[in-house]
């Protein structure tokens, strides 16, 4: 889960990582109020998204005043950055910058360990620093049996080349965001620019933070940090049912357990619907390898509740799942639904006992449900209704 | 021979006395492997009875990994506890010494698992998994929950992120039959690789040819391509999942993510095909190559 640079600000704090003084605001009228909460000097009106470059698209503003700050958020509140669309704004406090950095400490899947990032020309891009000037983006492997300790923060700002007199200092705040990346089960922490302000303070000035979800379960308070408005609302439905689903743009539901096998599935349905009328997947969806009734009711409850969505491929291979199991759970979830299922179904059940998986389909001759042979002619046979619907 | 499991593999279970260790368990035993005992402090001593054949067996539960491996010389450890008890019992089957440690439970903090690989790696324990299915070597010996009964043994090797894809594959070929299926799983950080399972199957008399599933996220596949280049001198057949995956979406596994121009099942199949790979657009299409090789 990406967090918004306010909360990376809050959870910094929280840490002990310096920071400025910030406030979100939905309203210009809160904006306003954060600032003079700040102490109504000047202050920075940010957009809060979760994509970069809000800087180039005109989302972070300087305000000398309160009503200013009321201004720009107007301004800001409601702009399209990137497709995302400006909820809310932090108000900042305003910092005379002397100096830019960056540091960030990440996940490193390569070499299943964790990487720290630091450097001394901070504020641009990464992405395109790491091009530019590599030599001027230092890369420490950070051992996740250690972590970043004194010794190992003193080799980071080492191989980044800082400058004696702020080493000290940066290798300490570069401690307690190791500290934020430890105890927040973070996968990303990066801190963009970090800042060497003209009174000589260290300060975090804009922060990322990405936290593992799988371990939500230390971390009660992550929940409430959670975009829930933002979520597509067949999406949040679906995680309401602890269903795995990512809503796409086609017209294919589909259905599949494993997530390897619905992502494979995907694949096969949109190379089916090049060959009737370019329809495409309308989502993925894994219900697991427990398919039981309510599931599978749940599931297609989610996928026909999409209008975009005109005909479904249920496509599942009976591993430790029986098919005669999944067969039945289709069966009663199409009486659960009634009226509301309303769109073929195409059916591919294959492995632990398909046989009476097959028959109890079969003998169920539901009007809506086709049995297919196998995944290949399933993906057509759905791509082909589809189609015909559309 | 096969690969990281055969007919001498002795097998613990910890988590063997909860519904899923004992589910599993039930299937291990009746695929003929050698379940030799399960891991519950708070059992210890006592033992489980599953059926087996017409008849039943009792399984001893131990209060440690290493009660257990003293008592019964268990050389694998399967793992079945629920993700906030991971870490613990990966570690104590780690300082136990147990050669070989796989993990089946989804949902682990990557943390732990970067956290228990590091000291895997130190102790020289070889892990499969987190949110895997685990190992079969068809007829000699399944460690996991992989169905025994898709197919039989034979000469294909088969490694790969996803559980279910596993079993389709093995379908697909189940005319032919499996040296080995190892499913290495779908998380960010995982013990076994792709190169680990490609490097075993390479130096395995059993094996012929070999089957490497992956998907998107990350650059494993990548660098398995590399190491087939450099390494690997029997065929090799290849399949990626993820083609229309959009940017930026999770698919399911932890792991499955495009972001940016990294990740993307086009560039894993090209960098498999620039290996002498031949890639199948699909699951079916993979397995019609495997058939030209070994037909």
């Amino acid at each position: 889960m990406d967090l918004f640079e306010y909360q990376a600000r809050d959870i910094f704090e929280k840490h002990g990582v310096p920071v400025l003084g910030g406030v979100v605001a939905t309203t210009p009228e809160e904006a306003r109020a954060g600032a003079e909460e700040l102490g109504g000097g000047t202050v920075v009106v940010k957009a809060q998204v979760k994509t970069g470059g809000r800087g180039k698209a005109g989302g972070v503003k300087l305000a000398r005043s309160p009503e200013e700050a009321a201004a720009k958020a107007e301004e800001i509140l409601g702009m399209d950055i990137k497709g995302h669309t400006v909820h809310r704004v932090m108000i900042a406090a305003g910092a005379r910058i002397a100096e830019e950095y960056y540091f960030s400490v990440l996940l490193d899947r390569a070499n299943r360990s964790y990487l720290a990032m630091c450097s001394v020309e901070g504020g641009m891009e990464i992405e395109q620093l790491a091009v530019e000037r590599p030599e001027a983006l230092a890369k420490v492997e950070v051992d996740p049996l250690v972590g970043i300790d004194a010794a190992k923060a003193d080799e980071i700002v080492t191989a980044a080349g800082f400058a004696d007199d702020v080493r000290g200092d940066v290798a300490a705040a570069i401690q307690k965001l190791w500290t934020v990346y430890l105890e927040e089960d973070a996968t990303l922490v990066e801190v963009n620019p970090l800042v060497r302000t003209e009174d000589g303070a260290i300060v975090a000035l804009d922060g990322k933070v990405t936290l593992d979800e799988n371990a939500g379960f230390r971390h009660a308070e992550h929940d409430a940090l959670e975009d829930k408005a933002a979520a597509d609302p067949l999406e949040a439905k679906a995680k309401e049912n602890d269903l795995n689903y990512v809503k796409l743009d086609g017209e294919v539901g589909i259905i599949g357990n494993g997530a390897g096998l619905v992502m494979s599935t995907l694949d096969v349905v949109a190379y089916a619907g090049e060959q009737h009328g370019g329809v495409k997947p309308a989502n993925f969806l894994d219900i697991g390898g427990g398919a039981s009734a309510s599931v599978m009711a749940a599931g297609l409850d989610v996928i026909l509740n999409d209008p975009q969505v005109k005909s479904v491929f249920v496509n599942v291979f009976g591993g430790i799942t029986a098919c005669d199991a999944v067969a039945n759970g289709i069966v009663q979830a199409l009486e659960i639904l009634g009226a509301e299922a309303n769109k073929p179904l195409v059916v591919r059940l294959d492995g632990n006992n398909v046989v009476e998986g097959r028959r109890i389909l079969t003998e169920a001759d539901h009007p809506l449900v086709t049995l297919a042979v196998t995944m290949d002619g399933g993906a057509d046979a759905a791509a082909q209704a589809a189609a015909a619907a559309a | 021979m096969a690969i990281f499991i055969n007919e001498d593999s002795k097998v613990i279970v910890q988590g063997m006395t909860g519904s899923e260790g004992q589910k599993h368990t039930t299937r291990m035993l009746a695929s003929g492997t050698a379940v030799v005992g399960g891991v519950n402090p708070r059992k210890a001593g006592t033992s489980v009875t599953f059926p087996q054949g017409e008849g039943t067996v009792d399984v001893p539960v131990f209060g440690s990994v290493a009660d257990a491996m003293a008592t019964t010389g268990a050389n694998v450890s399967v793992i079945f506890v629920p993700p906030a008890f991971t870490r613990a019992a990966v570690v104590e089957a780690i300082e136990a010494g147990m050669p070989l440690v796989v993990i089946i439970t989804e949902g682990v903090p990557v943390k732990d698992s970067a956290e228990f690989y590091t000291l895997a790696e130190r102790k020289g324990v070889r892990l499969v998994g987190p949110n895997c299915p685990g190992i079969i070597s068809p007829g000699k010996s399944n460690v996991g929950i992989i169905p025994a009964d898709i197919t039989g043994p034979g000469k294909v090797g088969l490694v790969s992120k996803s559980g279910t894809l596993t079993y389709q594959m093995m379908y697909e070929l189940k005319d032919f039959g499996f040296s080995t299926a190892v499913g290495i799983g779908g998380d960010p950080v995982i013990g076994t690789t792709h190169i680990d399972a490609l490097a075993a199957f390479e130096a395995d008399p059993d094996t012929e040819a070999i089957v490497m599933i992956g998907e998107i996220g990350g650059d494993a596949e990548e660098r398995a391509a590399a190491y087939i280049k450099e390494h690997v001198t029997k065929p090799v057949v290849g399949y990626v999942a993820g083609f229309t995956a959009p940017e930026g979406k999770t698919m399911g596994h932890a792991g499955a993510i495009v972001s940016g121009s990294s990740g993307t099942a086009q560039a894993k199949k090209e960098a498999l095909e620039a290996a002498g790979v031949k890639v199948g657009k699909t699951p079916s299409e993979t397995a019609a190559l495997m058939r030209e090789i070994l037909s």
